[in-house]
């Protein structure tokens, strides 16, 4: 079908290429996404702070160094939206919390570091769950995000907002954070690609933080070649980040072969079916189907079975609300952010009173659990008993890549699912993560790739994770099958939603 | 039932949050539900497994002991809810 493609539409690699040699400038593109922000984003609601004036500025200063005769990095010029997670120096940030508001960092991230000197475009913030305490952008202080396949659906989360932005081309590539899923699950949700790094690949250093042994940084993009081009620009070794790896960053452009031919690949059985309940037929048949596609290219694929997964939940739910439980004890309104102004009888009062005000119900719930897991004549029975299942579930991993390069199954056990549908249900919200979180507890590198629709034309994602370090293959296997299944082409119209409840799906 | 709701009000004591008694009962219910979830960690058996507390194993990262540019004292207090001259200003500690 040949049809005008809008700037907006095209892919960062695609953007590239017109703008290294001058077809259009990066303030054409920038009003481009610009307009497709103004005519969705009220539907969507994924972005909760523009920042034109910062992209504006951005803009020029790449046309000028590119008037001059300057080389510029891959990205230079590409639209950026930001999950609120990262401190970005001068631009409010509040991680989707109350608690939060008003917050502007004196500093920069490194990953924010990086894209400035890369010359990305700030667009602003992404919408997320709180703290990135969610898998729906539900748990937002600033109200939920929708899926722009189906406006009453969610996005998933907690990266919602950043992953509903590129699903829509309100931005040409995005980042998230990935804890337990949070970028993995929305673009499963939403149909794009997301990467999270090896646990260290990517610097933590000025990213709020959830758990700390569990958070990674990763990019949310169209197609598997710019979630190469992004990754090239987040990756690398960072002396503020004292879980930083100090080794080499490949070119993982490099790694982008249409040829998966002597890849071993394995099926987790408890991807496919957690504590003996399967996952949707629909997901179910679409994984297979992947797995079908990648043998025909040359892959040898079996199914492979890591019986401590069928842990993963209760142990991820004690470790990262332990950690949140410490990190989070920043939050008492002496530093920064919200402080009570209810009078106050001491200083415990004004802790207690401040917090209940900016804290919402997630993360207080989740503070409430890492602090009974932690606290005396408990510590024993949940939060080392859940360390030493998290080592179970690590040996699994490292046995099972003795002789398989990749693992794949399903990202979520569902497609999204409506808006309100587990927020009273705490527990069934958790289990929406099943085949995600053992990726973190391993510090495992792991990706989501668009693998089919459902019946009613809902995304689904194929779930891929590499070695340690293993991001070059999984690219490779990504690219070889994006580039012969052709899903990532499909694109999300979202319909305003006064006109009608309904989004419309069109092939580019 | 696992925890009940005195010690819910305990444990959001040791977390510095405060709850109406609507939000006690409710959290006591939500608590225990979840916790009963993890009951199912007891059929694991783990003797002699050391517990894992990071993806990579790493000890000790240390820089060099030399100074480096820090954030100046406006910076680090500009978004302070009460400063008093270059301090963070918090109400009565000590009577």
């Amino acid at each position: 079908m040949s049809e005008t493609r809008e700037l907006y539409d095209l892919t960062a690699h695609e953007l590239s290429d017109l703008l290294s040699t001058k077809q259009v400038s990066a303030r054409e593109v920038l009003d481009s996404v610009w307009g497709r922000i103004t005519s969705v984003d009220e539907s969507l609601h994924s972005f909760i702070l523009l920042t034109r004036q910062v992209a504006e500025k951005q803009a020029l200063d790449v046309d000028e160094r590119r008037a001059r005769g300057e080389r510029l990095p891959a990205m230079a010029g590409a639209p950026l939206a930001l999950k609120d997670i990262y401190c970005t120096k001068g631009i409010e940030t509040t991680c989707g919390s109350k608690i939060l508001s008003g917050f502007v960092p004196p500093y920069d991230a490194d990953v924010i570091e990086r894209c400035r000197a890369h010359g990305l475009l700030f667009l602003g913030k992404t919408n997320m769950d709180e703290f990135a305490m969610g898998s729906s952008t539900e748990n937002s202080s600033r109200g939920a995000t929708r899926n722009p396949w189906d406006l009453e659906r969610v996005p998933g989360g907690s990266s919602g907002g950043s992953v509903a932005a590129v699903t829509a081309s309100e931005a040409i590539v995005a980042m998230g954070t990935d804890t337990g899923g949070s970028i993995r699950q929305p673009a499963s949700f939403c149909g794009v690609v997301g990467l999270k790094p090896t646990y260290g690949r990517v610097s933590r250093y000025g990213v709020i933080a959830f758990a700390s042994s569990l958070d990674q940084v990763g990019p949310i993009t169209k197609d598997v070649r710019d979630c190469a081009l992004m990754l090239n620009v987040l990756a690398g070794h960072d002396s503020r980040d004292s879980t930083s790896l100090d080794v080499p960053t490949p070119d993982y452009t490099q790694a982008l072969i249409p040829d998966v031919k002597g890849l071993r690949i394995g099926l987790v059985r408890e991807f496919m079916e957690y504590q003996g309940v399967g996952v949707d037929p629909e997901v179910a048949a679409a994984v297979r189907g992947a797995v079908d596609r990648l043998e025909e290219l040359g892959a040898t694929c079996d199914e492979v079975s890591l019986p401590h997964l069928n842990y993963s939940i209760p142990v991820y739910y004690i470790l990262a609300p332990a950690e949140a439980s410490s990190n989070l004890a920043r939050y008492d309104g002496v530093q920064y952010g919200h402080r009570t102004r209810q009078p106050i009888a001491d200083i415990i009062e004004m802790y207690r009173k401040t917090r209940d005000e900016g804290f919402g119900a997630e993360v207080k719930r989740r503070i409430m659990l890492g602090t009974y897991a932690l606290s005396a004549g408990y510590y024993d029975a949940y939060y080392l008993k859940a360390s030493q299942v998290r080592t179970l579930i690590r040996r699994d991993f490292d046995r099972a890549f003795e002789d398989h390069d990749l693992l794949v199954g399903p990202v979520s056990p569902t497609v999204a699912f409506r808006l309100g549908e587990k927020t009273e249900d705490p527990v069934a919200m958790y289990l929406s993560d099943v085949c995600t979180v053992p990726v973190n507890l391993g510090g495992l590198p792991a990706m989501s790739i668009p693998c089919g629709f459902s019946g009613d034309g809902l995304p689904i994602g194929l779930h891929i994770v590499g070695k340690p370090l293993g991001e070059e293959t999984m690219l490779r296997a990504a690219y070889a099958y994006e580039q012969s299944a052709d899903f990532h082409r499909r694109r999300a119209v979202p319909i305003d939603t006064r006109e009608g409840r309904r989004s419309a799906v069109v092939r580019a | 039932m696992l925890l009940t709701p005195e010690e819910v009000e305990h444990v959001a004591l040791l977390a510095r949050l405060e709850m109406t008694d609507e939000e006690r009962e409710r959290f006591t219910s939500q608590l225990n539900s979840i916790l009963e979830h993890f009951e199912q960690l007891r059929q694991v058996d783990t003797t002699g497994v050391p517990p894992m507390s990071h993806a990579i194993a790493m000890s000790n990262v240390l820089r060099e002991d030399e100074p480096t540019p820090s954030l100046s004292p406006d910076d680090a207090l500009q978004n302070a809810p009460d400063r008093s001259d270059d301090y963070f200003g918090v109400p009565r500690v000590i009577e």
